[in-house]
């Protein structure tokens, strides 16, 4: 068993790694962009740089306070989160009544602005961070590191974990509600603009929780979050942003697929997620997973 | 501008031409340029958001692939200015009309998302073509004569015939607005579900004037590689894109004026206060911020809304004084 269809199985295993570890943040963001357009029906442009700013506070914590990963995993999405939740109460929520265009535009405007003050600070280049875990798993064939499998699992973990709060827990729930019909929640006595703040603090809080997974993978770098945005709309756009479930399932075959792709034909790795986009669209206007309204 | 008498109208847009012509022996020619090339792309972008409701992300791929092809038509073919132009048009109005059939199935936010990956797509594809010169760009791009009649080796040639050009565009932008096509267009925008219950074919208008736009865009994007002498992957960058939508709103969408007193504000921001790219991205983030926040309308939106009113105001006030008198 030392090839499957003519490729090394070693290459085949590492390469599909490789694209797991991509498809984790590829759906840890897309989960997060979902969460907070299905309720808020605000596209976060901010999701990238708001990715970026996780890893720099992660950065920053190590930097400055010598406190390391597992801190920063806690600590960071926090940190996000609450930016998240004060940008929301100062600015978001004053958009709501208006059209979509104008969240988009503002969240956009967010992006360029931090994406410009933390080049203005730290430069274009990387900042290094340490990897929490060395050492490694021999699973025969090839050998996988240990933190990327760490990253695999535990993105997995949380992305299930916020299915099961939104999908099965009562405060999940009450979001789903307020999202179905505002005015009448009110009417139970549900505080929906909080409603609304705390959805869009957890998303936030999500892609800062991706920014710390990432810090050690790729460099710390304010270009980080521009670079990942783009392709995870068009990965929401291929799953379609009705379901939770789906833009999870959704993420981590994309990253699957373009890990096989650098494997095969590995010019088209850059460009088979919007190849896939454009097929999709062309079978399924609403994406694999959404539904017409 | 409908608030206006016929005539007043007439010596605005004289007036408006006057300022064209003695512009370049005021201000730096290749600035006006510019000027002139990034209004033209945020009006082939308002053409959309503005009057169809289409928030495209995504006009960077018709901007910086006509750019390219125009470059390299110029260059490497030998092209006249007016068959490389139409060579660079001719390219967008294609990637238009494929990204088009696609994006506009979906409508709202879908639509910003798929042409700002439509355009993540076209850029990749122009830093690996060959001819492109990847990172490099096409450096060095000649200017050609025009038809054989004159060359546009002198700055001010090329001025004027950028702004020939540029006043066409917005000329046919006016005329497409104000015309049977454009009130459908915006019976569209204001409520797709009737304007296709009324028996017009939604999609079908859309995707012409998007393919339009493409074309404007396109348009836009072959001028300033002549102008510069240069095609790079900064034109196919989204933020090119970003910057196109900055100054529509800058300016004021649903406006003709607005993409052009946009240009105006943003180009020369900066210019003058932006040396370093970081700075850039900061000043159209901060913009961005104050404008979605404060002034929705824009600069031309906001001047229409103050006129109307005084309008309003001076109509109520008058029956009044007519009953005092009696």
């Amino acid at each position: 068993m030392d090839t499957v269809f003519g490729i090394p199985t070693a290459a085949l295993v590492g390469q599909l790694m490789v694209g797991l570890i991509n498809g984790s943040f590829y759906a840890l963001m897309s989960l997060g962009l979902s969460i907070i357009f299905g309720l808020l029906h605000v596209v976060n442009f901010a999701h990238g740089a708001q990715y970026m700013l996780g890893a720099f506070v992660a950065w920053a914590l190590l930097q400055y306070l010598g406190l390391g990963y597992w801190w920063a995993l806690l600590i960071a999405p926090v940190v996000v989160g609450c930016f998240g939740l004060v940008f929301e109460r100062l600015f978001l929520r004053r958009l709501y009544a208006l059209d979509h265009v104008y969240a988009l535009l503002l969240t956009f405007g967010v992006a360029l602005l931090m994406e410009g003050g933390f080049r203005l600070q730290f430069g274009v280049s990387g900042q290094p961070y340490p990897n929490p875990l060395s050492g490694g798993l021999d699973v025969g064939v090839t050998f996988l590191p240990m933190y990327r499998v760490w990253v695999i699992l535990a993105a997995l973990a949380m992305c299930l974990a916020t299915w099961f709060f939104i999908e099965k827990t009562r405060l999940g729930g009450y979001l789903r509600a307020a999202n179905e019909n505002a005015p009448l929640m009110r009417t139970f006595g549900i505080n929906v603009p909080r409603m609304l703040m705390l959805t869009y603090g957890l998303g936030v809080g999500l892609a800062g929780f991706s920014g710390v997974m990432a810090a050690p993978i790729y460099q710390v770098s304010p270009l980080m979050g521009s670079n990942l945005i783009i392709v995870v709309f068009a990965v929401v756009v291929i799953g379609g942003m009705g379901s939770i479930m789906g833009s999870i399932v959704t993420g981590f075959a994309l990253g699957a697929i373009e890990g096989l792709t650098k494997l095969i034909y590995p010019d088209g790795a850059g460009v088979v997620i919007f190849v896939v986009m454009i097929l999709v669209l062309a079978v399924r206007p609403h994406g694999l997973f959404g539904r017409a309204h | 501008m409908d608030f206006l008498s016929p005539r007043a109208n007439l010596a605005l847009l004289a007036a408006l031409i006057a300022c064209v012509c003695i512009a370049p022996f005021v201000v730096y020619p290749i600035f006006l340029m510019k000027l002139l090339c990034f209004a033209l792309l945020a009006a082939a972008v308002n053409l959309l958001v503005g009057y169809v409701g289409l928030l495209s992300f995504g006009h960077a791929m018709f901007y910086g692939s006509a750019g390219y092809i125009t470059a390299h038509a110029v260059k490497v073919w030998g092209f006249d200015a007016v068959t490389g132009i139409l060579a660079g048009i001719g390219v967008a109005a294609a990637i238009g009309l494929v990204s088009g059939l696609l994006a506009i199935r979906r409508q709202g936010i879908y639509f910003s998302m798929i042409t700002l990956a439509f355009a993540q797509l076209v850029s990749f594809i122009a830093l690996r073509m060959p001819f492109t010169g990847g990172e490099d760009g096409i450096q060095e791009v000649p200017r050609p004569s025009v038809l054989g009649l004159f060359s546009l080796h002198d700055t001010l040639a090329m001025y004027y015939f950028v702004a020939v050009l540029v006043g066409l565009a917005f000329f046919l932008i006016y005329r497409v607005v104000h015309s049977p096509f454009g009130q459908v267009l915006q019976a569209i925008r204001d409520n797709e579900p009737r304007a296709q219950s009324l028996g017009y074919r939604v999609l079908r208008y859309k995707l012409l004037v998007f393919v339009l736009s493409a074309a404007l865009a396109g348009l836009a994007g072959s001028l300033k590689v002549l102008v510069f002498q240069l095609a790079s992957l900064t034109d196919v960058h989204w933020a090119t894109s970003g910057e196109a939508l900055l100054i529509c709103i800058v300016g004021g969408m649903q406006t003709l004026v607005g993409p052009a007193l946009g240009a105006i504000v943003i180009v020369t921001m900066e210019n003058y206060l932006a040396s370093f790219a970081e700075w850039v991205l900061i000043i159209q983030g901060f913009v961005f911020v104050i404008v979605v926040m404060l002034f929705r309308k824009g600069i031309a939106g906001q001047f229409y809304a103050w006129v109307r009113n005084r309008r309003e105001r001076r109509a109520q006030q008058a029956p009044a004084s007519l009953g005092v008198a009696k």
